[in-house]
């Protein structure tokens, strides 16, 4: 793939004229799907896929397109071919663009990931007897994924890595689940069926007969799955500083009136695990680590290079969309062993689900309750929760309402396809909330 | 740019021995343009293409999707897709054989006056440009954009069972939006909701005189809302418009409805489905004034289409008919698999990913109330449109929905303006609240090109049409 990129970035570059900036970048995946439910397989297949986006800059206009790379060299040339001369065209009959990124031929990279992966005819063999006697429903995510930037100045990058995720659900007879997700680089049997034991031994407390709870305010555990879905939520209308300039951010309160979350929280994007490329698609590199809040207060925003144009600040390289590319939240004291005698009376979440904002500049987001979710009382879990519909804000259990912090980190992986495997995910430990409104 | 190329001939030339080979091919573009806050922010072109071949071996389907359309590289991702079947066939869910492949043959062009060329960048951007001048009626709208996509796709399937369908498209997305600020007063007001105006059209669509005028009421709405008072909190009706049934009736119908959810398909992704297989001809779903149809036939509507990704004939079924649930959403493997009716909904987002049941248009069913009937009818309660907060659970019961723009109705009239108006119920109980539907007159048509479902991901385009409907003792709350 890299060599494919090569060559027809080379291609492309030669077709430019003089005052012509080209920005290429590719996304390319060799993938294995097996879709599974009741511990069968639904549905299965493979794909490969490779794309390349085009960003011009000609006239003080900025152009973009985009097309997928057969692999057959003619009709690659062709299509880029196409692509610059409409690019070309539209550069002159466009509105001008005040804010322009110009390329830079400054940097480049090469990162590739070699890994003892799950080979694809092993596969079925791999999962499946595993899962046999339960009811077992989910997806494999496994294969190569591709990452690549270059720019008509010079500037070269490119990411390449291999991963696997088995994604799942069991299910007990009561319809009551319990999610996993075993996600890696190297394949090792013994650690995945090791794994697979875990979840089912969580999947007898589901057994329990399930609790009817009333809607109000309770303290609340949250597993690092859930807090990891919290912390989606700042990429959707959040720490991006366009957003806030904008005035559709639910951080204007820390922004703009000074408010501050609990001691206890700190966020940084943090590109040290080396899961996700340094470079956006501009093909500029983010400093390894970037303070988001600290200790509560908010340190940094995400600002793409446009934004800082526009707003006139100073960019630290966020992709175009401003979203969290590599969250790390710090842990904090609460170690796992305390936390039901530290909840005694009240809630224990693993997993939340469809969340939205419902007051965005008041910081509420609304969602539900999923998977193991219990109800503790005198410290011991008496059974699973029926769904409910909770609807709180960021700011009171990130901030007032949070009393502790899980001592232990915990990665989860972005298993998102939409389009194309994402890569990366979110490292975070669970929270401690004195209080958590459920509304329904 | 879309290469020609003759997928009979690779189909032909596949050898692997297969019970059933299936070749899809799909070419898309999308045209976004778009204008923020005065210069411009998207002038794109991005294209896919690319064929997936299917094949059935021992009663198990296995794909391959291929950018690569060369023979050689059919023939290599048939036979990488066989393997893979042939691996899978021993802990195949069903066995299915190509009676779930149904023979058809035939073409769908979507309807449109003119196409693409008709209109130049330069135009379009001038067009969005004079919007979002007419968005900017106040120094406190601090973001205003106006947004047009175009997208063109086109479909060849053939099989080899002799099915050969073609299905082109032209379609528009289009979307304004304003943004007033004052303080941590924020308030956006768009077209229809989250990308809700979206039509198979072509660029007769963008009526300017339409295009200006109503870009200068939704500057003037935001700014409106900034003044407005806090939606009153308690049980009251709650009379919704058609941008905002079309959420409703996307999620809480259109979402449980899907067979392949009920048969248990999507538990670790979307979700499950209160609604049971001994559901259909035996659910009071709603009340008798609800009649929902599956409807791929309605003209200009986001999802009509002839045929499946599957071969099926497309038609109009009711789903819901005067309240008792009749039908499910399941394409044939989902009507082998459950016996359930179903109706034409296989459908994949491309081809690099594989059918799964979908929803197509589906679309609640004029009643005979006219706008002034139903807001005549109602003591106290809240007029509300436009979504833009979303949130249900993965058995779609419990959902919550807040709305951009809402109107106190007192007595029967319509009064003060007001802000953040959210809503929240259970689906069952929540459709047989429905106390009146509106005639022809209130209908509208709408849709999403962002419904997300399946694993691995899929974001397909649906349609939704509703008239003005009327729900009592509904739960409503504002904001803060």
């Amino acid at each position: 793939m890299e060599i494919k990129f090569k060559n027809i970035s080379e291609v492309i570059y030669s077709h430019l004229k003089k005052d012509e900036l080209l920005t290429l970048s590719f996304t390319g995946e060799e993938s294995q799907f097996i879709r599974l439910n009741n511990a069968k397989i639904r549905q299965t297949g493979l794909v490969h896929d490779a794309d390349i986006h085009m960003k011009m800059i000609a006239n003080g206009r900025t152009c973009t397109g985009s097309f997928t790379l057969s692999g057959n060299d003619d009709m690659d040339t062709k299509r880029a071919g196409v692509e610059i001369e409409r690019m070309r065209l539209e550069s002159t009959q466009i509105l001008e663009d005040p804010y322009l990124i110009i390329p830079e031929g400054s940097g480049s990279s090469r990162e590739i990931k070699n890994s003892n992966g799950l080979n694809f005819k092993d596969a079925v063999d791999a999962i499946l007897p595993a899962v046999q006697g339960v009811d077992f429903v989910g997806i494999l995510s496994n294969g190569k994924m591709y990452r690549g930037n270059s720019n008509s100045l010079g500037q070269e990058h490119w990411f390449e890595t291999e991963s696997f995720s088995l994604d799942y659900s069991l299910v007990a007879t009561n319809h009551q689940m319990v999610k996993g997700t075993f996600a890696g680089t190297d394949w090792d049997q013994n650690e995945y069926e090791g794994y697979l034991k875990q979840s089912k031994k969580k999947l007898e407390l589901m057994e329990l007969s399930p609790v009817k709870l009333e809607t109000g305010n309770y303290k609340t555990w949250f597993e690092p799955a859930a807090v990891s879905d919290f912390l989606s939520m700042f990429s959707w209308n959040g720490i991006s500083e366009a957003s806030i300039q904008q005035g559709c951010s639910g951080f204007g309160k820390m922004r703009n009136e000074n408010v501050r979350l609990s001691s206890k929280f700190s966020i940084s994007e943090d590109f040290s695990l080396g899961l996700v490329p340094k470079f956006n698609s501009d093909g500029e590199v983010s400093a390894e680590e970037l303070k988001i809040i600290s200790s509560g207060e908010l340190k940094n925003t995400l600002i793409s290079s446009r934004t800082a144009n526009e707003y006139n600040r100073t960019s630290n390289f966020a992709e175009s969309g401003e979203y969290l590319r590599s969250p790390f939240m710090e842990p904090g004291s609460l170690d796992q062993s305390d936390v039901l005698k530290q909840i005694d009376k009240g809630l224990y979440l693993s997993n939340i689900h469809y969340l939205n904002w419902s007051d965005n500049p008041n910081g509420r987001i609304t969602g539900l309750t999923r998977y193991a979710c219990f109800w503790v009382e005198n410290s011991e879990i008496v059974g699973p929760i029926n769904t409910m519909r909770f609807d709180d804000s960021f700011y009171n259990y990130f901030g007032d309402n949070l009393l502790a912090v899980g001592n232990k980190t915990e990665f989860i992986p972005n298993t998102s396809t939409y389009g194309n495997r994402e890569i990366g995910g979110t490292t975070c430990p669970g929270i401690l909330a004195d209080s958590f409104a459920l509304t329904l | 740019m879309r290469n020609k190329i003759s997928i009979k001939s690779l189909l032909d030339a596949v050898t692997v021995p297969a019970d059933w080979v299936g070749l899809r091919e799909v070419y898309e573009s999308n045209t976004p343009r778009m204008i923020r806050d005065g210069v411009p922010v998207s002038n794109g072109h991005y294209s896919t293409h690319g064929a997936m071949v299917e094949v059935l071996v021992n009663g198990q389907f296995g794909y391959f999707g291929t950018p690569d359309l060369s023979q050689s590289g059919i023939e290599l991702a048939a036979k990488k897709a066989y393997d893979q079947a042939k691996a899978a066939s021993k802990y195949a869910l069903h066995h299915f054989t190509d009676e779930v492949r149904p023979k058809n043959i035939g073409r769908y062009s979507s309807p449109f006056e003119k196409d693409l060329r008709s209109i130049s960048a330069k135009e379009l951007n001038m067009l969005l440009l004079d919007a979002y001048n007419n968005l900017k009626v106040s120094d406190k709208i601090v973001s205003a954009s106006s947004l047009a996509n175009v997208i063109q796709t086109n479909f060849h399937y053939v099989s080899s069972n002799g099915s050969d369908v073609a299905q082109d498209f032209l379609m528009l997305e289009f979307d304004l939006s304003a943004t007033a600020v004052d303080g941590q007063n924020q308030q956006t007001r768009t077209f229809g909701g989250m990308r809700g105006t979206c039509r198979q059209a072509g660029m007769e669509f963008l009526d300017q005189m339409e295009i200006l005028a109503q870009a200068n009421k939704i500057g003037e709405q935001a700014l409106e809302l900034l003044d407005a008072d806090e939606t009153p909190a308690g049980e009251m009706d709650i009379v919704i418009a058609p941008d905002q049934m079309m959420l409703q009736i996307h999620e809480s119908i259109g979402h449980a409805l899907e067979v392949d959810r009920i048969l248990g398909d999507e538990r670790n992704y979307a979700g499950w489905s209160f609604v049971k297989p001994e559901d259909f001809g035996n659910l009071q779903y709603g009340s008798k004034l609800m009649n929902v149809t599956f409807d791929p036939t309605v003209s200009s509507e986001f999802a009509s289409y002839a045929y499946d990704d599957g071969g099926l004939k497309a038609e109009r079924e009711y789903l819901i008919k005067e309240g008792i649930l009749v039908r499910g959403l399941g394409g044939k493997e989902s009507q082998v698999r459950s016996g359930i009716d179903g109706v034409a909904n296989f459908r994949a987002s491309s081809w690099n990913r594989a059918p799964i049941d979908r929803m197509a248009n589906i679309n609640l069913e004029p009643g005979d109330s006219s706008f002034d009937d139903i807001i005549g009818s109602v003591e106290k309660g809240i007029y509300v449109e436009s979504n833009r907060s979303w949130s249900i659970d993965d058995y779609r019961n419990k959902f919550q929905f807040g709305c951009e723009y809402g109107k106190l109705i007192e007595n029967g009239k319509l009064t003060k303006t007001i802000k953040n108006p959210n809503y929240r119920g259970i689906s069952n109980p929540f459709w047989n609240s429905l106390k009146m539907v509106g005639n022809g007159d209130t209908n509208g048509i709408y849709g999403t090109p962002n419904c997300g479902k399946g694993e691995p991901n899929q974001v397909i385009r649906v349609g939704h049409a509703s008239p003005l409907c009327l729900f009592e003792n509904v739960q409503v709350f504002g904001g803060a």
